[in-house]
């Protein structure tokens, strides 16, 4: 029981960074419709510089912020004069260029900082007040910043002006430009936005994982089947999904099948819930007029 | 053959003389093709083998993806599951080369047909991306413990190149070259024949106007099911023949970049091209190197920028050609017949102009 | 005896420098060999899942610099071609080709991995081209009866698993034992390295083992599954990433057993650091090299002279990568073999002076644990020592134990 215990907070814990992946991965999927790739070489590479200003001296939470801000900013980049330029290019040749850009950081970040695996410091005290001794305090952390980052998304887009026009801009953009929102910066705010939530991903991740040029690799793929499970276009499914996905591959690694196929076993399921309902579980179905 | 029919040529003359230059090269291309491993060395001529061998490859996707429009970004899944199958039946049962890779054909086939099943109710992104976790999932099912003894576990198989028969005086490499290029020569035809018959054009209309399709009584889940089997099966075929080229399999020759380069392959050759996947073979070949050479340029340090090399020329590739060398092919045919003011079709010439695939 | 073999041995060596001298270039039969060059090469994941050994490559790379700026082995410059497979063996296979075939190489030097290694020995031994010193522990690749050209260097991981079988046995016979391990070769020849060594009759002090893929994110759930059992010692066969999430799980799961750690995750810097030393306190492992970063090394001569050569020819390098020390060992391991071949560097002189060499000593090996190799033996290195970790250093403790 203790065991099941264990499996499960550990799982949710892990689950969360899953979460924060696949809230990024379906914020640029509304907005864009397209599936970013790079999403998870981009989260490594926003890990990267927090840990180049930490090595400089900057203290934790410094460093988080400057890291949120310049993943901000490469996203907003990376949509404005990467992304854009293929608007109307076929579905695939953009998917081309996710899988040209996946390459390209991951080349730069290996080239940069070097493949040797780096240790990454979690903001959270090393050991809890409380003394649990089912989860350490940096997962228990790492939940509650999930949390937050969902609470503050959901915040921007209910309340605020702006995220009210992102919404309007990525479910009607024709109707969006008539009323004078400029949609393609509707866009490039949602790559920086979703840019953003992927490097606190990538940060809460990287003390769990250690830092190196490959650790978003096995993280990106639950991410993506997160997101297809809970829906992709309904971003709360997405995070959601990401805990039911930590806790799925736990409980699959150690009742079920054994460690040595739960990967394809967690994979299976995910398939077999989007062949019952294909839009994912909390997706909204789409009726085609023909 | 598709782009003469597309431009409307009425002109008579230059039909013939059009068709005797198509005739020239292609008599060009297989004198180059024959002779080739007899002017390489073998170290090249293997390398021409797995061009070759991508290329079948391709063919098999761009069947699913070109002309019946289901995205697989998990083809590597097929390509590992032949590659195996001619293994294990050589090794472990001792069947013969040849019968093996058709078995491995067959069987990826069924595996194909049972995956476009449910594929069928996904669309789309959702297809592309249950592919993907296909491709992924790959490695550590070739590593599941109960198949070890089959499969070799992680320390993979070794295979023995076949050899030339009846002592004809060719060299290994040699000879596998010339057996995967009789193989492609004849999924080459057979595709075509496939594409140019009504199968054809009934996979071109579910890609483009399902619905429409369906009213017209098309099958629609018959034929995506047995395209998503005989593009599977083309897929095995060709990683049966690169097991031989290559001499051994193991989980980790079968990685995600595999599936991920078959798709690039496509691409870079242009969606719904037969004689694309050409291009795209020698893209996905030659290209890595290419990139490392260049960055042997920038000196000792930049060991690892070759793929960085290699993505910024992916990017290029599609900001100068999204539709690939065939579509890119098109285009300019098109312009260059338009100008020549031959064509007197002016909407069949838009269309053409804008890379359009259909007929 | 004694005498007349020593008067045979400096025959044949006086016979043998006459005859060097008298043929200078051997360039019929000895490929890649010029009267100013030897020309070898290798692959090294420099992309893919494997990359942190990439640096491997690059400090050997550095270490034939500095033996060509000291003048080269016999007036000879070592030319190491270093080419990216990505750990892919298809890939492998392709640039090992081009290696022996389009550049003529001598020899194929530590190339990484054992799938890759793998996929190429068949091809290196049918066209009698020496692959030496393969960067892999993976006890195949000793087997001078089947593959003569084929040879290992760093004690293999049946060895290693062996010692610690021994050692569990001796002092703890009563052990339940759960283990860790990468689905992989590396951890699959641990794993049965084990099981071989505790044999059928202590086969149940086995009661758990458990593996991981390296593409997952992390192995804290297959710990908890180890805790679970009940096992009170814990056998990782884990490298360095997932080595480190395994000790830090398990302190911080209130889990205390016996910790025995394969030498391919000892890394100070790369493991237990990052774990948190005082996670680590009492890991037990083998080595048969020093630590970059262990403080009892801090003023050793031997790896003084490692460090001199690290800030010399890979300035801004990770000094505290043990992957630098390793590469630094084996290239110096091939240096020795190349000046016992004196002028004559045929692949054949290479491979049997290779397989020659006696009591070798390398600056950045343990005391005591010394390089022997004969037509029988191909493991050069099978001396490891136990030691253990107090938090700050690895107390060496027990016999220098073979394998």
């Amino acid at each position: 029981m203790i065991g099941l215990t264990h499996q499960i907070l550990s799982g949710l814990a892990i689950g969360s960074i899953y979460a924060c992946v696949a809230l990024a991965v379906v914020m640029i999927y509304q907005a864009t419709h397209l599936v970013n790739f790079a999403q998870g070489e981009m989260a490594m590479f926003s890990t990267y510089i927090a840990w180049a200003l930490i090595q400089a001296g900057a203290p934790y939470w410094a460093a988080f912020f400057l890291t949120l801000v310049f993943s901000f900013a490469m996203g907003m980049a990376i949509e404005r004069w990467l992304i854009r330029r293929f608007e109307r290019a076929p579905v695939l040749a953009v998917v081309i260029v996710f899988i040209g850009m996946l390459v390209i950081i991951n080349s730069l970040a290996g080239f940069l900082f070097s493949y040797t695996i780096k240790s990454f410091e979690s903001p959270f005290p090393e050991k809890f007040a409380l003394g649990n001794g089912f989860m350490s305090p940096h997962e228990l952390g790492s939940i509650g910043v999930t949390f937050a980052v969902l609470g503050l998304v959901y915040a921007f887009f209910r309340f605020t002006p702006l995220g009210l026009a992102m919404r309007a801009a990525a479910q009607n953009p024709v109707s969006a430009r008539l009323v004078g929102i400029r949609v393609g910066h509707m866009l490039a705010i949602g790559w920086g936005l979703a840019a953003a939530i992927g490097a606190v991903a990538g940060m809460m991740a990287a003390p769990i994982v250690y830092l190196d040029p490959n650790m978003m690799g096995g993280i990106l793929l639950y991410g993506f089947a997160a997101a297809l499970l809970g829906g992709i276009d309904n971003p709360w499914g997405a995070a959601l999904g990401g805990f039911i996905v930590g806790v799925l591959e736990n409980i699959a690694g150690a009742y079920l099948v054994g460690e040595e196929i739960k990967l394809s076993v967690a994979l299976a399921i995910i398939v077999g819930v989007l062949v019952a309902k294909p839009s994912g579980l909390f997706g909204r179905v789409l009726v085609t007029r023909v | 053959m598709s782009e003469a029919r597309a431009t409307g040529s009425p002109a008579g003359v230059a039909n013939s003389q059009s068709r005797g230059l198509r005739l020239g090269a292609i008599v060009l291309a297989f004198l180059v093709v024959v002779a080739l491993p007899f002017l390489a060395s073998g170290y090249h001529t293997s390398q021409f083998s797995q061009v070759v061998i991508y290329a079948i490859a391709l063919l098999g996707l761009n069947l699913l993806t070109g002309y019946n429009g289901q995205i697989s970004l998990g083809h590597g899944a097929f390509f590992a599951i032949g590659g195996y199958a001619t293994a294990i039946l050589t090794v472990k049962l001792g069947i013969g080369y040849v019968p093996a890779v058709v078995i491995g054909g067959f069987l990826c086939f069924g595996a194909g047909f049972a995956f476009g099943l449910p594929a069928l109710r996904l669309g789309g992104l959702y297809l592309a991306l249950a592919t993907f976790a296909l491709a992924l999932a790959t490695p550590q099912l070739l590593k599941f413990k109960a198949f070890d003894a089959w499969t070799g576990g992680v320390q993979g198989l070794v295979l023995q190149k076949p050899g030339a028969p009846l002592h004809l005086p060719l060299t290994r490499d040699q000879w596998v070259y010339f057996l995967c290029v009789f193989s492609a020569a004849l999924l080459f035809w057979a595709a075509r024949n496939l594409i140019h018959s009504r199968i054809g054009r009934a996979l071109i209309a579910i890609r483009d106007h399902p619905i429409a399709a369906e009213t017209m009584g098309v099958d629609a889940a018959l034929y995506k099911t047995t395209t998503f089997g005989v593009s599977a099966a083309y897929t095995g075929i060709a990683g049966g023949l690169s097991s031989l080229v290559i001499g051994f399999v193991s989980p980790d020759s079968f990685d995600l970049f595999l599936s991920l380069s078959l798709v690039v392959g496509i691409v870079v050759g242009g969606l719904a091209s037969i004689w694309g996947v050409i291009i795209g073979a020698l893209f996905i070949e030659f290209m890595p190197n290419y990139a490392d050479s260049i960055s042997d340029v920038l000196g000792e340090n930049a060991k690892a920028l070759p793929w960085a090399i290699y993505g910024v020329l992916l990017i290029l590739l599609m900001y100068v050609a999204p539709t690939g060398a065939a579509g890119t092919a098109r285009i300019l045919i098109g312009a260059i017949q338009r100008r020549r003011g031959r064509s007197t079709n002016v909407a069949l010439d838009r269309k053409a102009a804008s890379g359009d695939q259909t007929q | 005896m004694f005498s007349r073999r020593k008067f045979l041995k400096a025959s044949a060596a006086t016979a043998a420098a006459l005859a060097a001298r008298s043929a200078p270039a051997f360039a019929d039969n000895a490929p890649g060999v010029t009267d100013t060059e030897i020309k070898i090469g290798q692959t090294m994941p420099y992309s893919g899942p494997a990359s942190a050994y990439g640096v491997i490559g690059k400090t050997e790379i550095a270490f034939f610099k500095m033996i060509n700026d000291q003048g080269g082995v016999n007036g000879r410059k070592i030319n190491l071609l270093s080419l990216d497979d990505g750990y892919s063996p298809p890939k492998t296979v392709e640039q090992i080709r081009r290696l022996v075939e389009q550049e003529q190489v001598a020899f194929i030097f530590n190339s990484l991995g054992t799938p890759s290694n793998s996929a190429i020995r068949d091809y290196l031994n049918d066209n009698k081209v020496p692959q030496l010193f393969v960067a892999t522990g993976a006890s195949k690749f000793g087997d001078p009866e089947h593959y003569h050209w084929t040879m290992g260097w760093q004690p293999n991981y049946r060895t290693e698993a062996a010692i610690f079988a021994q050692h569990i046995m001796k002092t703890k016979p009563d052990a339940k034992i759960g283990i860790l391990y990468q689905n992989d070769d590396f951890g699959k020849d641990y794993l049965n390295g084990v099981k071989d060594t505790l044999g059928a009759k202590n086969a149940g002090m086995v009661i758990k083992e458990v593996s991981y893929e390296v593409t997952e994110p992390t192995v804290d759930s297959q710990v908890i599954t180890l805790q679970g059992s009940g096992a009170d010692v814990f056998v990782i066969a884990a490298t360095p990433k997932f080595a480190a999430q395994a000790l830090r799980k398990s302190y911080d799961i209130d889990w205390k057993p016996v910790q025995y750690m394969t030498d391919v995750s000892l890394s100070i810097a790369s493991v237990m650091r990052p774990a948190g030393p005082e996670k680590c306190v009492g890991t037990i492992t083998a080595n048969y090299g020093k630590d970059a970063v262990d403080p009892k090394w801090k003023d050793d001569a031997g790896l003084n002279i490692w460090r001199d050569f690290m800030t010399k020819y890979m300035p801004g390098a990770d000094t505290s990568d043990n992957n630098s020390i390793y590469g630094y060992g084996v290239a110096a391991t091939l240096v020795q073999v190349l000046k016992q071949c004196g002028n004559d560097l045929s692949r054949d002189r290479i491979m049997k002076e290779a397989a020659n060499l006696k009591d070798l000593e390398l600056p950045t090996s343990l005391p005591g644990v010394k390089i022997n190799t004969s037509p029988t033996n191909y493991y050069p290195i099978r001396t490891m020592q136990l030691q253990r970790f107090n938090g700050t250093t690895w107390e060496l403790f027990g016999d220098v134990l073979t394998g």
